[in-house]
């Protein structure tokens, strides 16, 4: 397959770091910290589906996405598509972080007055590009950004990416839009899913089997993958092969559901409830004694790779 | 600027013609259709602009969520289907990718009513008004002839920055309008004036409205107000509230289900502003039917001699007492308060 270079557009300020993969499995920790306070106080949310994407979102925002806090418009910027628009606080932790809006905004999440919605909205969150929470709707989408960045002479230089649940795969618009990215020949979308197999009345395979996603992509003539969706050294590494593709890319995420709280991890029962004021507490106990460990082995220099 | 037209000819004609000039004068403006791009009459622009025209095939919620995708990086897409399923099949795309974003997308929705004819129920589409003026933010254009038509595609690029939906149709229609309006304006426009009876018209309908009232001035001596309803929403309420003030009654002439869409809008007016009776002519509780365009029209009523019959039943019921108009705040959104 012919690769093409991997532009190196006017760099943001952020782009200059490139966090090592241990300081990525620490930034996946603080975010996941970021998403129990905000729905202990929101006392409403999906907090299971955002813990299964914590690791994907945070080799995007801190290490592969190209964009700029400080310019959200900046228009080379890479783009990232929540179709899981539930998942919602994963993304406005990531985006808190590095100052789109002040991290206090958090604890407004779900209350009239916040500008964060239940799910995204890009006419009220910075950083938001487009607004989601219809499963379905994103990946075709993102299929329609591609196209505007290819008739503004940005198709080799910003990649789309999308985060797609199992229930956007159940969806039949999904495949709407794998067939049109793959008909329009759109070279800079990642179609990545959290395949985390729960969704609300039971297992993806008890409620409607989605089968092998990534033989579905396939199929459907993309580049497709599958990796574990918690290994970030292979994270890291799809995402950036996915970029220099010259077709669009799937990368298939085996995730687990509320992945980092034990008593959540792979559990049925837990979506779109929010913990209680226990289960919020045992589920900090255990994410700061990950960071503190964390903290501790890249002090004695364990951060190199 | 193209010529107007004086024959006959569909409105869906002067989508793909007003697209081609819009394509021409701005460069963020794309098209998008779902197979129907002969039909729509976008394949016009398909041919001129290849670059910026995307055919989606038949799948057209990914098409409106395509729009979406474009719309919110910067251009102005048309995108264009039947109506059945520029409403209907992607009500749930439109909502939120287009609408609750308040995107500058702007759906082109052919072969709408029964007047479709031959394809019958499944593709004739007599809820989309009803659905598309519930829609918030959503505002809904049903041009009465080709010359209005191109006047509202071409207009409707800096008409306003939030979603549009723009209804065309399929047969050859008489042209209303001599000249190609210098403006939509605020969509209503008297093109007869009367004094005993006002009909609001829109699409497909107008025309037969004109009919109506030749018909009843000569049959009956009876004057007849003929208003095209362009814009069925944001409704002009103070043009209809005045003719309503002037005549006492009214009655509506819609290819559409009488609930929800024109015949609802001048209702919603007029109770809240001025409580005159006001009938509507359109489709009752029911699907269309197979045949031509015409004979399907002829089916349920939807002809001049239909607005005639209609209008007799609302002469009689008309209050012989009238009373001062409640004027409210004027060209409101409809569905909104009336000013306290």
């Amino acid at each position: 397959m012919h690769l093409k270079p991997v532009p190196d557009p006017e760099a943001s300020a952020l782009a200059a770091q490139e966090p090592s993969i241990a300081e990525l499995e620490r930034y996946a920790t603080i975010l996941r910290i970021n998403c129990v306070r905000m729905l202990a106080v929101a006392k409403s949310g999906h907090l299971d589906s955002s813990l299964s994407a914590a690791d994907i979102v945070a080799a995007l925002y801190y290490r592969e996405l190209r964009h700029d806090p400080t310019k959200p418009d900046w228009p080379q910027r890479d783009r990232f598509v929540l179709c899981k628009g539930h998942a919602a606080p994963i993304q406005y932790a990531a985006l808190a972080e590095h100052g789109y809006f002040p991290r206090q905004d958090l604890m407004g999440l779900r209350k009239i007055g916040s500008h964060l919605q239940g799910h995204p909205d890009m006419n009220r969150t910075p950083g938001v590009e487009v607004s989601t929470g219809s499963l379905g709707q994103g990946l075709s989408m993102c299929v329609g950004i591609c196209l505007a960045l290819r008739l503004d002479g940005l198709q080799d230089t910003a990649q789309v990416f999308g985060l797609l649940s199992d229930g956007d795969c159940q969806e039949g618009e999904t495949w709407e839009g794998a067939a049109a990215a793959a008909h329009f020949e759109v070279p800079n979308l990642t179609a990545i899913v959290d395949y985390n197999h729960l969704q609300t009345d039971g297992t993806t395979e008890e409620v409607q089997d989605t089968g092998d996603v990534r033989a579905k992509f396939e199929a459907f003539g993309w580049d497709s993958i599958e990796i574990d969706g918690h290994d970030m050294e292979a994270i890291v590494e799809a995402l950036q092969r996915s970029r220099t593709l010259r077709k669009p890319a799937a990368l298939v995420c085996q995730t687990k559901k509320g992945r980092g709280v034990s008593f959540m991890e792979d559990r049925f029962g837990f979506h779109g409830k929010p913990p209680s004021q226990e289960q919020a507490e045992e589920a900090l106990e255990e994410l700061e004694a990950k960071l503190a460990e964390q903290d501790e082995a890249l002090a004695a220099g364990g951060g190199g790779e | 600027m193209a010529e107007a037209k004086t024959d006959p000819i569909a409105t869906r004609h002067a989508y793909g013609d007003a697209l081609v000039a819009l394509g021409e004068a701005h460069e963020d403006v794309v098209a998008l259709d779902a197979d129907l791009a002969v039909s729509t009459q976008s394949i016009k622009f398909g041919k001129k602009f290849p670059d910026r025209f995307f055919n989606c095939g038949a799948a057209e919620a990914g098409m409106m969520s395509m729009a979406c995708g474009l719309a919110a990086t910067g251009k102005v897409p048309y995108a264009s289907s039947f109506a059945v399923f520029a409403s209907g099949r992607s009500y749930d795309q439109v909502r939120l990718g287009i609408a609750h974003n308040e995107l500058k997308v702007r759906i082109g929705a052919s072969h709408g009513g029964v007047s479709l004819g031959e394809d019958g129920a499944s593709h004739q589409m007599i809820e989309d008004i009803a659905l598309m003026r519930a829609m918030p933010k959503m505002q809904v254009i049903v041009p009465a002839d080709y010359n209005q038509a191109y006047r509202a595609v071409v207009d409707s690029y800096e008409r306003i920055e939030e979603p549009l939906y723009m209804r065309f149709g399929r047969p050859s229609t008489p042209i209303v309008y001599g000249e190609i309006p210098e403006t939509l304006g605020d969509g209503v426009d008297v093109l007869r004036e009367g004094k005993d009876i006002s009909f609001f018209a829109c699409g497909h309908m107008v025309w037969r409205a004109l009919e109506a009232a030749e018909t009843l001035a000569s049959e009956d001596g009876v004057e007849a107000e003929v208003l095209n309803v362009a814009v069925v929403k944001p409704l002009a309420t103070e043009a209809v509230i005045d003719s309503l003030a002037k005549t006492g009654v009214g009655v509506t002439a819609e290819e559409h289900r009488v609930t929800g869409g024109l015949a609802d809008a001048i209702r919603e007016a007029a109770a809240e502003q001025h409580p005159v009776p006001v009938f509507a002519l359109g489709m009752n509780d029911e699907f269309g039917i197979s045949g031509t365009g015409e004979a399907c029209m002829e089916h349920f009523g939807l002809t001049a001699a239909g607005i005639v019959d209609r209008a007799r039943e609302a002469l009689l019921l008309k209050p012989i007492v009238s009373h001062p108009p409640i004027h409210g705040s004027g060209a409101s959104g409809s569905g909104a308060p009336p000013a306290r």
